[in-house]
């Protein structure tokens, strides 16, 4: 027995020891797949691609949550979080990451060094790439000015002088033309299809390039109204001949994906009910939606959701347990306010007749009778329906001397005077002041809010996609654009079919003078929550009027509605409520209230050092040759 | 138990003796202060905003030492003894800043070697001289006079004149530093010389405490930083 082992250790040894050392201690890792393997599967390097993808940055994203669509007054955080804030810190709204732009440059050098890819994978993924890459410089040169354009890999090797690696910032104009560039490199290595939403398209790089020279435009354009914002080498600021150029630019290229050239994309018209149909243009995924042209998609049960329903949704219908997460984000009356009637004029919600009396009305929704389709498309109004029911926003009983009667919350029964049993005083959906969770303006988000059961729940989540680019905004840069350049008969084709699809079909003329505030309102009620305010706003350099630290009043809120200058610094609520007066013909009627919550306590100031984010002192450290933001 | 106690005294001397100061660093005990001036004359500015930037070259890396100046135009800095360079950021301040080139900005030299106040001289667009407030019949009353400083082609106009009260010492036109203010447009002053201003306090907050602080305010056409005059307490 002993032999026989002695013997196997002997032969085992034997047949092990036959290797040389490096055969044997060399083995391939299971676990880890080098860059060779990576590059020569399809499948692998759109894998890489895929987290590419999930890394771009968006200034209001799904990801990121609910508080990132909350800002600039056009809605009230329910929790009151920023709402007393005065100033804005210089470094808000940075974004300055290389380790991204990095991995795309690799990324792109590698597939280039394959061989093993076919050629028609390589050039779609490498569009691709390149596509990711400008929408992140165009990203951070909306933030941040001029930025160094970095578009290969550095590599360090041991002794070479840091300097190499230190790079001064390009001009603002020459990030915008490098983004202008890349969309024309590419667009035709992308395949024009409009049923590929979450991949890049032709249509996306024609949608990126378009909203870029936009920008660029009206920086050169309404430059001159900030002088102060501006460096002398132009990292930030763009001379004011370059002006037309870019505006030619934008026509053109929003012109390409109108007329269909790369693509079959169309207005969404698909439900005759004008509201629920612009309602749907962000929660139909179907093929029937080729208004969208480039989304983050996300989708349920494997691994990719979102919370933002969870967040949002009326706090009665709320699919998560009671007081745990509803109602977030309750829209401000100053923008309700900004949606016009059908006759293209603009009018304040009525509260108060000539003589100062109240206006009552027999059923809630008719005080929004009459409007903009997107009202009701964008914002769930009181008493309005989100999936099949109806949601309970009623701030109390008004008693026929003007005292209110309120509770804290609808579950605490008041006895109305002249009757007899204790009955509901206040909405199950809010509003009271001061109480997280349900609408403190009356208010609650209808836009990427998804109607589909369960969406509501932390553990389903919402896979509502978000809207990059859609054909809505590309109308409304072509219809900028053209009015720009002085074309208004093409500036108002384009601005009235957009407007069209909202119900209001009477044909509003754009002229040289009303054209500017037209189309800044315009832009403002079609594409608020999309990430397009903050820099709208900016770039037509209106931001240090619009929030100019001033507290507003009602008397504010009510006049100039419009005006691209208007005063927002302050988010106003509309609380609705019940007439009780037995007897008056007006008992039961609803009559309604302009109200600034308890918690709005600050007034956005807008510095001229806030129109460009802070490079932080770390950067400018490490990287002498970087120039500080001027004004800060 | 005597053992014991051995062992514990002479863990507290070991630990007394290992615990010496080799890792400590000593901590910043120079202050530099002062204010801003001109000709001896304090600048009052706004509450937290008018930066000032403090750099220490020499050491390879360029990073300055950021703060601003308090309302009352003053500034403090606890900092290691070195030598400094003061500056402002360009568009800062209701004041001009010696410019160097276009993108380059004049410092002052600071060699701080324990406590230090040095003073920093601007050129303001304007000067408030003279302020006086009263108080009557529920109103504050100021008068002064303006002083154009800047006459040159860097000169620029006054867009208004405010009269701020508030509860606080922070009085400004931010809009949580003010409970009340009166303004003149710049455009309708034809005389510099003893202007009048009265605004009317509103119910305070507080009607135990039978005060309001009030400064004036100067707006100046393209500059965002507002020239203000010293606060003044002002009993009710």
């Amino acid at each position: 027995m002993k032999k026989l082992l002695i013997t196997m250790i002997i032969l085992l040894i034997g047949t092990q020891s036959c290797k040389t050392d490096k055969e044997f201690l060399d083995v391939p890792p299971l676990s880890i797949l080098t860059t060779e393997i990576v590059f020569s599967d399809p499948a692998l390097a759109l894998s890489v691609l895929g987290d590419l993808y999930n890394r771009a940055v968006d200034f209001t994203s799904l990801k990121t949550g609910w508080a990132s669509f909350v800002e600039f007054s056009e809605a009230f955080p329910s929790d009151g979080s920023t709402v007393s804030t005065t100033t804005w810190d210089y470094g808000t709204w940075g974004l300055y990451e290389y380790g991204y732009i990095r991995d795309i440059n690799l990324f792109i050098e590698r597939l280039d060094a394959s061989n093993a890819l076919n050629a028609a994978d390589k050039a779609r993924f490498t569009a691709e790439a390149r596509f990711l890459r400008a929408q992140y410089y165009f990203e951070m040169v909306k933030r941040m000015g001029g930025v160094p354009l970095i578009t290969k890999s550095l590599i360090y090797e041991n002794g070479a002088a840091i300097t190499t690696f230190q790079f001064p910032r390009a001009k603002e104009s020459e990030v915008y033309d490098f983004v202008i560039n890349e969309a024309e490199a590419i667009k035709g290595l992308l395949p024009s299809s409009s049923l590929q939403k979450s991949r890049a398209t032709a249509a996306a790089a024609l949608a990126m390039e378009c909203r870029a020279a936009l920008y660029a435009g009206s920086i050169a354009r309404y430059g001159v109204k900030s002088p102060l914002v501006t460096l002398p080498n132009g990292e930030v600021g763009i001379p004011s001949n370059r002006a037309a150029g870019y505006y030619t630019i934008a026509l053109n290229s929003a012109k390409a994906i109108i007329n269909g050239s790369v693509g079959d994309y169309k207005l969404y018209t698909a439900t005759p009910d004008l509201a629920e149909n612009f309602a749907a243009i962000f929660y139909d995924k179907s093929a029937s939606n080729k208004e969208t042209i480039f989304i983050e998609d996300f989708k349920a049960f494997a691994g990719k959701t979102h919370q933002f329903t969870t967040q949002t949704q009326p706090f009665a219908q709320s699919e998560e347990a009671a007081n745990s997460d509803a109602g977030r984000l309750n829209p401000s009356l100053n923008l309700v306010e900004a949606f016009e009637k059908l006759d293209n004029t603009y009018a304040p919600i009525g509260t108060r007749d000539d003589k100062g009396n109240p206006i009552y009305y027999t059923n809630m929704q008719d005080a929004f009778a009459g409007r903009d389709a997107r009202l009701a498309g964008t914002i769930i109004l009181p008493d309005a329906l989100f999936k099949g029911k109806k949601v309970d926003i009623w701030a109390g009983y008004v008693l026929a001397d003007g005292k209110i009667v309120s509770a804290a919350n609808s579950s605490v029964l008041q006895t109305l005077p002249g009757t007899a049993s204790a009955v509901q005083v206040v909405g199950a959906d809010g509003p009271v002041d001061g109480l997280a969770f349900r609408t403190q303006t009356g208010f609650y988000i209808r836009k990427y809010l998804d109607p589909t059961p369960q969406s509501g729940t932390r553990g389903r989540g919402s896979d509502l996609a978000f809207i990059r680019y859609r054909l809505g905004e590309v109308l409304l840069n072509a219809a900028e654009a053209a009015f720009e350049l002085g074309d208004l008969g093409t500036a108002n084709l384009y601005f009235n079919q957009l407007r069209a699809r909202a119900g209001l079909t009477t044909p509003f003329a754009l002229t040289s003078a009303n054209g500017f505030d037209r189309i800044v309102h315009e832009r403002r009620v079609e594409l608020v929550f999309e990430g397009h305010t903050f820099f709208d706003t900016k770039r037509w350099r209106i931001a240090n009027d619009v929030w100019d630290g001033t507290k507003m009043t009602v008397a504010d809120l009510v006049a100039n509605i419009g005006v691209a200058t208007k005063r927002n610094t302050q988010p106003f609520g509309l609380y609705p409520y019940k007439l009780h007066s037995p007897g008056n013909p007006n008992h039961g009627k609803w009559t309604y209230r302009e109200v600034l919550p308890g918690r709005v306590t600050g007034a956005l100031t807008f510095r001229n050092g806030n129109y460009y984010s802070q490079i932080a002192n770390s950067l400018i450290l490490s990287n002498p040759k970087l120039v500080r933001q001027p004004n800060q | 138990m005597n053992n014991k106690l051995f062992t514990f005294l002479l863990l507290v001397v070991a630990v007394t003796i290992i615990s010496c100061d080799k890792d400590n660093f000593e901590p910043p005990k120079s202050v530099l202060s002062g204010r801003l001036t001109y000709k001896g004359d304090s600048i009052g500015v706004e509450y937290n905003q008018v930066p000032f930037n403090l750099f220490q070259p020499g050491f390879g890396r360029i990073g300055a030492i950021t703060g601003t100046f308090t309302p009352e135009g003053t500034y403090q800095v606890l900092t290691f003894d070195g030598d400094y360079k003061f500056t402002i950021p360009k568009n800062q301040g209701p004041f001009l800043w010696k410019e160097l080139t276009s993108n380059s900005r004049d410092t002052l030299i600071v060699s701080l070697k324990g406590a230090q106040t040095v003073d920093i001289e601007v050129i303001p667009f304007y000067m408030i001289r003279k302020p006086n407030f009263t108080q009557s019949s529920g109103k504050v009353n100021a008068s002064f006079d303006i002083e154009k400083i800047v006459t040159d082609a860097n000169a620029k106009n006054i867009q208004t004149i405010s009269l701020f009260i508030n509860k606080t010492q922070f009085v400004s036109n931010q809009t949580n530093e003010k409970l009340a203010q009166a303004d003149i447009v710049g455009t309708t002053i034809t005389n510099f010389s003893n202007l009048n201003m009265s605004v009317t306090i509103p119910t305070l907050p507080t009607p135990n405490e039978k005060y309001v602080f009030a400064r004036i305010g100067v707006r100046i056409v393209g500059v965002e930083d507002w020239i203000y005059s010293p606060i003044r307490k002002i009993a009710l």
